[in-house]
């Protein structure tokens, strides 16, 4: 009996949780102008709609490069920091190591003020490259605990016995090390895409006028009026967001497997 | 404390007794005449903050030797081996591979083999590229890889695995394309960092055979290094035994075990018995020893290298050297004393005996022959002064 209310409380959570994503997916493909239910038909007139705002595109695409500049930043970063952490002696380590973590821990809108301040501390405009530093602030975090976790399970003896070999520590880090952490390394580099895709405070306050990203778009969007297509941007967001990571995970998995890790 | 201990070359293999060095690997070490030092350690020390590891220890290594670092963990033998290698900085002191200095070389330059307890393979690459891998460095083609690595994989008798992935194969077989790894390169010095310590009781035997049966085939200068004493006495051309951070003894396995030059060496290699004494003079070519339990013991000479003139001393007497027997059998030319059983600890093929003669515990191991006295039975215990040594009282 217990058991029963249990599994019905479990179900009303999930339901909760996904009925609204539910709601703007169907709705995306809803034939009608109002979003209202009962659907008047099955189209992808929202899709097209989305494809041929200029502005939508706009942001999409600034979204892309600020998402990928991101990825790529944080990532190399990342695999830095934690090879000096674990590989090597750095002074004040556990420090920096806290450091590096912290900005999950501050809240998304004090780091964003903070930074803005700092700039205007410094007169410095806003510009597409503080956004984007802004973005590595808080991916990288993310990407250290990964790539950390992995490289502290590689054994040191590999590498030495790489460099025993013949190999020099560049080429043992290339040839060794970075293989045995490439699904660590892209796991980051898709957490720190992802985020990137999807934040909103930090972006609002850092982004200089005239560049949107997709979900300040949306927030822009919406401020007017609720078209429909903001139910197809919806669930391509969606697609990207949750399927990025599943194609990630797959890829690690098969990865790994090929290696016999 | 400085110390200053030196291979003994008198015992040991000159590489042209060895067999010739006709790798698969296409190896042809020219064995040079007289003995070449391979490895040379001139008063090396190596510090950790205020922890010293090794203190002040010289060391040399004849070519093709197979050396082994023997101690319990924590002496420094592990980071000596390190220091060869070229993952540790020495502290003090030079370490010559082949006559040139390697202080400043790193690693990557200094051309050995190393293996390690973990085996340590790349878990993403093949065999076959695991073996070759020392090879892309060395400017080797890709055909000529190949056959090296395939001749490395014969020598290890594992043909046919170069396919596979290093988790595929069993820990025994890991660790011998470790080795194979290792020596495709043909390094200059083989290290072997207790490479089968992680293996089952019964597979570490084999290996030790097959390891050594492989160092003498090509003849490569060899530094192993293992806590286990059976290891080291069954493989080695020449055993340093270590003890914090200092070298304790340097000798062939005879005489490492045969005529310990410490009390530490005496029980780590074996057990031994270990009584107070005192030299009261010589008798002909042996130290006359003089204990409470065993009476006068003439102690040959060469068992008693550093007891000289007269003095308080130290009797060894191995486990195995001190044989139980009825009080009423003849005892001609032995040392005879009366004792009693305390306790048995039998082992199949041999005895374990704790003994007491007067007020001293001692401890005999002997080969069972029909069956093991009982405890408490009275029993003489025999023992022939040429097998015992003297220590000087440090």
């Amino acid at each position: 009996m217990g058991w029963f209310f249990i599994r019905l409380w479990a179900l009303l959570v999930y339901l909760f949780m996904f009925l609204p994503v539910a709601v703007v997916v169907l709705l995306s493909f809803n034939a009608s102008q109002f979003d209202s239910f009962p659907m008047t038909g099955l189209s992808f007139r929202w899709f097209v709609e989305l494809w041929q705002n200029d502005a939508i595109l706009r942001a999409f695409q600034t979204s892309m490069i600020l998402g990928g500049l991101t990825a790529l930043i944080s990532t190399t970063l990342g695999v830095l920091a934690s090879l000096a952490l674990v590989r090597y002696r750095v002074p004040g380590a556990n420090l920096i190591s806290t450091m590096l973590i912290a900005p999950i821990l501050v809240p998304e809108v004090v780091l964003a003020v903070a930074l803005l301040l700092f700039l205007n501390f410094l007169s410095i405009n806003k510009s597409f490259a503080l956004l984007l530093f802004g973005h590595v602030i808080f991916t990288l975090p993310f990407v250290v605990l990964v790539v950390q976790a992995r490289l502290v399970s590689i054994r040191r003896d590999i590498e030495e016995a790489a460099m025993s070999l013949g190999a020099s520590p560049v080429q043992t880090f290339f040839e060794v090390t970075l293989p045995l952490m490439l699904p660590a390394v892209l796991a980051g580099g898709l957490f720190a895409f992802t985020i990137s895709f999807d934040d909103i405070t930090g972006t609002l306050f850092w982004k200089p006028g005239g560049v949107e990203t997709v979900p300040t778009q949306i927030f822009a969007m919406l401020r007017n009026s609720i078209s429909p297509e903001i139910n197809a941007l919806g669930t391509v967001m969606i697609v990207l967001t949750v399927g990025l990571p599943l194609l990630g995970a797959a890829i690690a998995r098969q990865l790994a497997r090929k290696s016999g890790g | 404390m400085v110390e200053n201990v030196r291979a003994r070359p008198e015992g040991l293999l000159t590489p042209e007794t060895r067999f010739p060095a006709a790798v698969a690997a296409g190896k042809s070490s020219s064995p040079e005449t007289g003995i070449v030092s391979s490895v040379t350690l001139s008063d090396i020390v190596k510090r950790f903050e205020a922890f010293t590891a090794v203190h002040k220890t010289s060391l040399e290594i004849p070519e093709g030797n197979f050396v082994t670092l023997l101690g319990p963990s924590g002496c420094g033998k592990t980071t000596t081996l390190r220091m060869v290698a070229g993952l540790l900085d020495p502290t003090e002191g030079e370490i010559l591979i082949k006559g040139r200095k390697v202080n400043d070389v790193p690693i990557h330059k200094r051309n050995l083999g190393l293996v390690f307890q973990n085996y340590a393979l790349f878990p993403h690459k093949t065999i076959a590229e695991n073996v070759a891998f020392g090879l892309k460095y060395r400017g080797v083609s890709k055909q000529d890889a190949r056959k090296r690595v395939q001749g490395a994989l014969e020598l290890v008798q594992l043909p046919g695995v170069g396919d596979r992935y290093p988790k595929q194969l069993s820990g025994g077989q890991q660790q011998r394309i470790a080795l194979a790894r290792a020596i495709v390169i043909e390094p200059d010095v083989l290290l072997l960092d207790e490479p089968l310590s992680a293996l089952d009781a019964n597979l570490r035997e084999d290996m030790r055979v097959e390891l050594k049966r492989i160092q003498e085939r090509i003849g490569v200068t060899t530094i192993f290094v293992t806590h286990d004493q059976s290891e080291a006495l069954a493989m080695s051309d020449q055993i340093v035994v270590m003890s914090a951070g200092r070298v304790e003894q340097v000798g062939a396995p005879e005489d490492v075990y045969n005529t310990p030059a410490s009390e530490f060496v005496a029980n780590f290699l074996g057990a031994s018995n270990i009584l107070p004494a005192r030299c009261v003079g010589r008798d002909g070519d042996a130290a006359v020893l003089e204990t409470e339990t065993f009476g006068r013991v003439p102690v040959p000479a060469a068992k008693a290298p550093n007891v000289s003139g007269e003095g308080p001393a130290k009797l060894v007497v191995r486990a195995e050297k001190l044989q139980l027997s009825p009080r009423e059998a003849p005892a001609d030319g032995v040392v005879a004393v009366d004792a009693t059983v305390e306790a048995v600890d039998y082992q199949g093929q041999a005895v374990r005996y704790f003994v007491r003669a007067g007020d001293r515990h001692l401890q005999a191991i002997n080969m069972i022959d029909e069956r093991p006295f009982a405890e408490g039975a009275p029993v003489s215990l025999r023992l022939r002064p040429r097998d015992c040594a003297a220590l000087p009282v440090s």
